[in-house]
């Protein structure tokens, strides 16, 4: 059974009925088989016509279903022999940012990202993926560990933002990200990010400054959240939904504004609903986007990755 | 009725009451609330002479009081697009951008200028907090390139003074971008040799905080600052417990291991030309050369001279 978004309504409505036919037994079951095809077959559509054109504040509702595809998804479908690696060696592990060795249709990978949890217990455990210092300390220990032997690195965003705690506050919750940005700005070796979710603010981009930034077709990437852009701008937490519109925080906005480098589509009715296909097709972006980076000296590499963010925003916007 | 109303012609008490004279003169400190004549606490650099509390200061006075006797030279910045998002809100972001700069002296929330630190050639980036809260968007993130840019042109030290809230949220994720730029922009500073020193003012938080605001060789903060990455009220919202008082000041960063000093601002350019000096003065008996003369002497030992 799917968790139903509030537009979803009629789709759920009409998987109700499907389901129901299906479990009705008589004898007139060709004519049940008939209704069936012709109900999936409206459903399809229905599907195609809203997901064709979601809102920004139900794009938002999407990248943040509790169904999505997480960090230990991808880790489940895609990547081999993942091996996680703990710790900063400076306080702690904190487990909203995970990370570690793996392997990607036979290439060594340093795979690191937020993970949400997805139910009570994991959600606590991952902190709702808001993580502390020690997760970024965590991030650049493993990508400066990936730079040493030579092994591309690759990040999976998903993040409401960083932990806004007083214990983070304490261990330099700004020093810890400020040094990731920097060490993604820094190491010698291909690295590409994909925001598979939500791309929250400064705990977003600490791990998000890459050769190569993608973002799934129905995922946000924002300097703030819209309640916050709301309660801010708009003094009421009400206005989300008109914040959502104005920050231009979709997929599809991001590409024109020259944020991101591409966008990988996701399955019909979003990448809730088909977790493997969605999986399969960011494995076959991140392979595309490592060959593209392959032979490619580690040196020009860290310049066109510094170059890139560099000339951002300075043309093609006005 | 008062010997004024009675003797003072109606005019004249009307000239008096329009110029707001009296709160001109005195300002009351928000800390121990005791009254300062304004040409004492012009003199004390905006610190008050009772307690202590430094104030929030103008770019313009934070260039004068950083620079060797006051003297620097500001640079136009490059010119950017525009409320790239047509943003608005209760507001047309482009007419908060025209409000703001009536009344500011720059085009944006930075200004960027260069002389001489310790008698060494220096860039510092000046952050505006009156200036929609000091916000980082492109514009502000273009003058922190330009000005790492001068820096390694002029082979100057780099100096960035931040006094910001964070992000401008009415450039959306090109605010965000701004975080990768800035810091690009330092690490090429970096790479050059060149030391790139912050000074973190009241406040520095969000995404200026968790960026080049953090990556000095050299971090130093006034007393009292407010530094921190969340903001105060949304931390108590999250952990519902009411912080302490020194909670994310400069002092609270000291004793967390996240900056090098606390400076009093009437020892700022003292400690920073210290500083410079023997990162940038390494053998004795080199002499520092004034930039402006060392054309003339090309065979001086210990100064790099032209641009
Ligand atoms: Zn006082």
């Amino acid at each position: 059974m799917h968790n139903f978004l509030d537009f979803e309504k009629p789709i759920a409505e009409l998987e109700g009925k499907i389901e129901e036919l299906r479990h009705l037994t008589g004898n007139d079951e060709v004519n049940i088989a008939d209704e069936v095809a012709r109900l999936q077959d409206k459903l399809t559509k229905l599907l195609q016509g809203t997901y064709g054109k979601l809102t920004p504040w139900q794009k938002t509702q999407v990248a943040r279903h509790p169904d999505r595809p997480h960090f230990t998804d991808y880790i489940g479908h895609l990547f081999e022999d993942f091996t996680p690696l703990s710790g900063d060696r400076l306080f702690g592990e904190d487990e909203a940012i995970i990370g570690g060795l793996a392997r990607l249709q036979g290439r060594s990978v340093m795979v690191i990202g937020h993970e949400k949890g997805h139910d009570t217990e994991t959600r606590v455990k991952h902190n709702f993926g808001s993580a502390r210092p020690e997760g970024y300390r965590k991030a650049v220990r493993l990508m400066r560990m990936a730079e040493r032997f030579n092994i591309p690195v690759v990040t999976l965003v998903d993040t409401a933002g960083a932990f806004p705690g007083a214990d983070a506050e304490a261990r330099g919750q700004s020093e810890a990200i400020a040094r990731s940005i920097e060490t993604c700005l820094d190491i010698k070796v291909p690295l590409i990010s994909i925001v598979i979710g939500e791309g929250g603010s400064g705990g977003a981009i600490a791990l998000a400054v890459a050769n190569t930034v993608l973002m799934l077709e129905n995922s946000i990437y924002s300097v703030i959240s819209p309640e916050g852009c709301a309660s801010i701008l708009w003094r009421s937490g009400d206005e989300a939904k008109t914040a959502a519109e104005a920050l231009r925080l979709t997929a599809q906005d991001l590409l024109q504004l020259g944020v991101i480098d591409d966008i990988i589509a996701e399955p019909l009715g979003g990448a809730q609903r088909s977790p493997a296909e969605a999986c399969k097709r960011v494995g076959a972006a991140i392979i595309k986007a490592l060959e593209s980076m392959d032979d490619v000296e580690g040196g020009v590499l860290k310049a066109r990755r510094r170059d890139k963010f560099l000339e951002m925003g300075r043309k093609g916007l006005n | 009725m008062s010997w004024l109303t009675e003797f003072v012609r109606p005019k004249i008490q009307q000239l008096v009451r329009r110029t707001d004279v009296p709160e001109n003169l005195w300002h009351k400190c928000k800390s121990c609330e005791q009254m300062i004549f304004h040409r004492d606490l012009a003199k004390n650099n905006h610190v008050c002479q009772h307690c202590g509390h430094h104030m929030r200061i103008s770019a313009q006075n934070r260039l004068e009081l950083l620079f060797d006797g006051g003297k620097y030279q500001t640079i136009e910045l490059p010119n950017v697009p525009v409320d790239p998002l047509k943003f608005r809100d209760q507001k047309k972001y482009t007419d908060r951008l025209k409000a703001a700069q009536a009344k500011a002296t720059y085009k944006d929330a930075l200004a960027v200028a260069h002389g001489e630190v310790g008698g060494h050639a220096t860039v510092i980036a000046v952050f505006d907090f009156s200036f929609m809260g000091g916000s980082m968007g492109i514009a502000v993130g273009e003058g922190i390139v330009a000005a790492a840019e001068l820096a390694s042109v002029q082979d100057a030290a780099l100096i960035i003074v931040p006094a910001s809230g964070g992000a401008r949220m009415q450039e959306g994720i090109l605010s965000l971008m701004q975080m990768a730029r800035t810091t690009a922009a330092i690490e090429k500073v970096k790479e050059k040799g060149l030391p790139y020193f912050v000074l973190l003012t009241d406040p520095t938080t969000g995404g200026v905080s968790a960026s080049f605001a953090m990556l000095g060789d050299i971090q130093v903060a006034e007393p009292g600052a407010q530094i921190g990455f969340a903001g105060r009220r949304v931390i108590e919202n999250t952990i519902r417990e009411k912080l302490p008082d020194d909670f994310q000041t400069a002092e609270y960063l000291l004793d967390h291991g996240m900056v090098d000093m606390v400076v009093p601002r009437n020892e700022l350019n003292a400690t920073f030309g210290r500083l410079i000096d023997m990162i940038r003065r390494t053998k004795p008996g080199a002499s520092i050369v004034p930039i402006k003369d060392a054309k003339k002497k090309p065979d001086t030992k210990g100064a790099k001279a032209d641009k």
